[in-house]
């Protein structure tokens, strides 16, 4: 059990989260723009999250909080 | 459930003004998790250079001074030499600490100043827009190498921590990267001993991180990290050069 | 008040530095100010104080950049060609609005030029010392006494306007003994940082973070720093402008001159009062900002002016700006090292008060 919280106005899309993920459930939105103008990443499987906080780890801009 | 992660405290809420996927950001925040975990935000003082970290200045919520291009280490020289009981680091790039203030950073280090250090080697001038920097690769096309670093008539490039470790007075010099999770876990290590070091009075600790320049290199966030293992790591050997505590 | 001891200008610098409250002093050898640093380095050791000779001027001035930002009376002290290489770090101290006491005990040049006296970083250091629109105070010692009570006064007017402040001393003042009463050691450095809220001494989590800082990305903060600054020069011009005056109520000759050319000037002078010249003199004291209204006062009252200096003539053209080219300004100059007589001098005053 565990939970990603993005902040999402902060995300530039770099994508360096999406590598890191060990389950591969994290993506850059293919629908929306954040109000920087990028695709901000986006958890699509929430439920398959093991919080290993990877993602935050290699996260440059402290999008990630993750709770366990 | 219990928060595992979050953006350290001693982080102020400006974002960064950095380039998609530049590892500067991961630089700062573990630079802040070792300030957070030592409990000494209050008695911190920061050196921001010159080059893209220039505004870091604005991102840590400790007091804070701004330098001249590659004059931190004398700046945190003066600042450390009036507050002996405070914590004062530098933070600086490739262009600043190994080219134009390579003679402030091996003095400092000589006079084993008990300072820390968090060199920034991306091998480029970000700031400026890539042009050739002292640790720019062999064969690297930059700006001002547009034919490729030559080292016949351009040099070879710097390593930082294999120089320095030929001194007696540093504490502890290691290099580590943040290009991967493992890499980012050694760093965070690495960088809060740099800053325990310093609070316990151990003198000058250096901790070179071989980073990106997604903009500058021409590559994705993703192939830059590629870059860093590929290129990078094989000229620059991430590990321990010095740690005196412990006889190395 | 303290007794009368018969020292050398550079150790009465440094030992009125310390009476003054500074206990960081960073600095690199070069003659003809050494002494500045011999003296420091055996005397801070002794009152917890910090001597440090820097690896270089740029990072002594640099070392003295951070110790100001924590609010400590700092000071570096060089001779002309190290302060060229201090004049970057000059700039950052004056966009970052920090005092400090640079000493530039000057030698001629250009270049590696000599070792012997000379006033030729003039215009160098009353003109902006670095790059960027700039001053700093510029303090100009006639006597070892003055070599003494200066260095209180530029650490005082430093601190009251935040600028940087220089004494500009030609190194005849560094290198000759006279009798000198140094100041009172009444300041205690302890109590100086708390008077300087802006400075980077650790948040101690109670207030917001202090940034000591010369960026300005955008251009219209930028534009304030500099009309801001200026502002307060011009009030140090008002209020804080000092120089001495010499036989000039019946004066027909005004002398203009500084340091050791001051007081050949003064021998002269009395000379040529002796053979009926009415001649006077003005000694700017405060080169930045210049006495101008002194001078333009002056010049209601003079036919000419006589500048004395060891230049090509630089304080020549502050005098004809002062007094708006309204009278002849002349000149007797040696340069290189080379000091003019009162002899000289006399002459100079014989061919003006024709």
């Amino acid at each position: 059990m565990a939970k990603l919280t993005f902040r999402e106005d902060l995300c530039k899309g770099c994508g360096l989260c999406v590598t890191a993920c060990p389950k591969k459930i994290l993506a850059l939105s293919k629908t929306k723009l954040n109000h920087k103008g990028h695709a901000p990443v986006e958890c699509t499987d929430p439920a398959a999250c093991v919080g290993c906080a990877s993602c935050a780890l290699m996260c440059p801009d402290c999008v990630i909080t993750v709770e366990r | 459930m219990a928060i595992v992660f979050q953006k350290p405290k001693s982080l102020t809420d400006v974002p960064y003004h950095y380039c998609p996927g530049c590892t500067h950001g991961i630089v700062h925040r573990l630079v802040a998790e070792a300030i957070d975990a030592l409990g000494i935000e209050g008695k911190t003082i920061g050196i921001a250079p010159v080059g893209c970290s220039v505004m870091a200045y604005d991102y840590f919520k400790c007091d804070m001074i701004e330098a001249s291009h590659g004059r931190a280490p004398a700046v945190a020289t003066g600042v450390k030499r009036a507050l002996p009981d405070h914590v004062v680091f530098t933070y600086q790039g490739d262009g600043d600490l190994a080219s134009i203030g390579l003679c402030e950073t091996v003095s400092t280090a000589c006079r084993g100043e008990n300072v820390t250090i968090i060199f920034i080697n991306n091998a480029i001038y970000g700031m400026t827009g890539g042009q050739m920097a002292p640790t720019s690769l062999i064969g690297q096309v930059t700006q001002t190498s547009p034919y490729g670093r030559d080292p016949k008539t351009q040099g070879m490039p710097i390593r930082i921590c294999e120089l320095l470790a030929t001194l007696d007075a540093p504490a502890y010099l290691e290099r580590v990267a943040v290009n991967s999770v493992a890499h980012v876990r050694q760093a965070k290590k690495a960088i809060h001993k740099a800053f325990q070091n310093q609070v316990e009075g151990k003198g000058f600790s250096l901790v070179e991180v071989i980073s990106t320049c997604p903009t500058n290199w021409g590559l994705t966030p993703e192939k830059a990290c590629q870059f860093v293992e590929e290129k990078m790591i094989p000229f620059y050997p991430l590990g321990c050069f010095k740690d005196k505590e412990n006889g190395k | 008040m303290s007794e009368k001891v018969l020292m050398k200008g550079n150790e009465a610098i440094a030992e009125a530095a310390i009476r003054c409250g500074c206990r960081h002093y960073f600095g690199y050898p070069i003659t003809p100010q050494t002494e500045i640093a011999a003296y420091m380095s055996k005397r801070m050791p002794k009152i917890d104080g910090t001597f440090l000779q820097a690896e270089s001027e740029i990072a002594a001035i640099n070392m003295v950049y951070g110790c100001a930002a924590t609010g400590r009376r700092a000071m570096t002290s060089s001779s002309s060609p190290g302060i060229s290489l201090k004049a970057e770090g000059m700039s950052y101290l004056a966009g970052a609005d920090l005092p400090a006491l640079i000493v530039n005990v000057q030698r001629g040049g250009p270049g590696l030029g000599g070792i012997q006296p000379s006033q030729s970083d003039y215009f160098f250091m009353t003109r902006g010392p670095g790059h960027g629109d700039f001053h700093i105070i510029v303090l100009a010692p006639a006597t070892v006494q003055e070599m003494a009570d200066m260095t209180r006064l530029a650490f005082e007017l430093g601190e009251k306007y935040r600028m940087p402040a220089m004494l500009l001393a030609d190194g005849t003042m560094g290198q000759m003994m006279e009798p000198v009463v140094l100041p009172e050691d009444t300041v205690d450095p302890a109590t100086i940082p708390a008077t300087k809220p802006w400075a980077t001494t650790g948040t101690e989590m109670k207030r917001a973070h202090n940034i000591v800082n010369s960026l300005y990305l955008k251009p219209d903060e930028l534009e304030k720093t500099n009309y801001e600054r200026f502002a307060r020069y011009a009030k140090l011009e008002a209020e804080e402008c000092r120089w001495e005056e010499y036989l000039m109520d019946d004066a027909e000759v005004c002398v203009v001159s500084v340091g050791i050319t001051a007081r050949v000037a003064k021998n002269a002078i009395v000379a040529a009062r002796k053979e009926g010249i009415k001649v006077g003199m003005i000694r700017p004291i405060t080169l930045f900002p210049f006495p101008k209204a002194a001078l333009a006062k002056a010049a209601a009252k003079v036919k000419g002016f006589l500048t004395v200096e060891l230049n090509m003539g630089q304080m020549n053209e502050d005098v004809k700006l002062a007094i708006n080219c309204a009278k002849p300004v002349n000149m007797c100059n040696r340069v290189g090292g080379m000091i003019p007589s009162a002899d000289e001098v006399l002459a100079a005053i014989r061919k003006e008060a024709k």
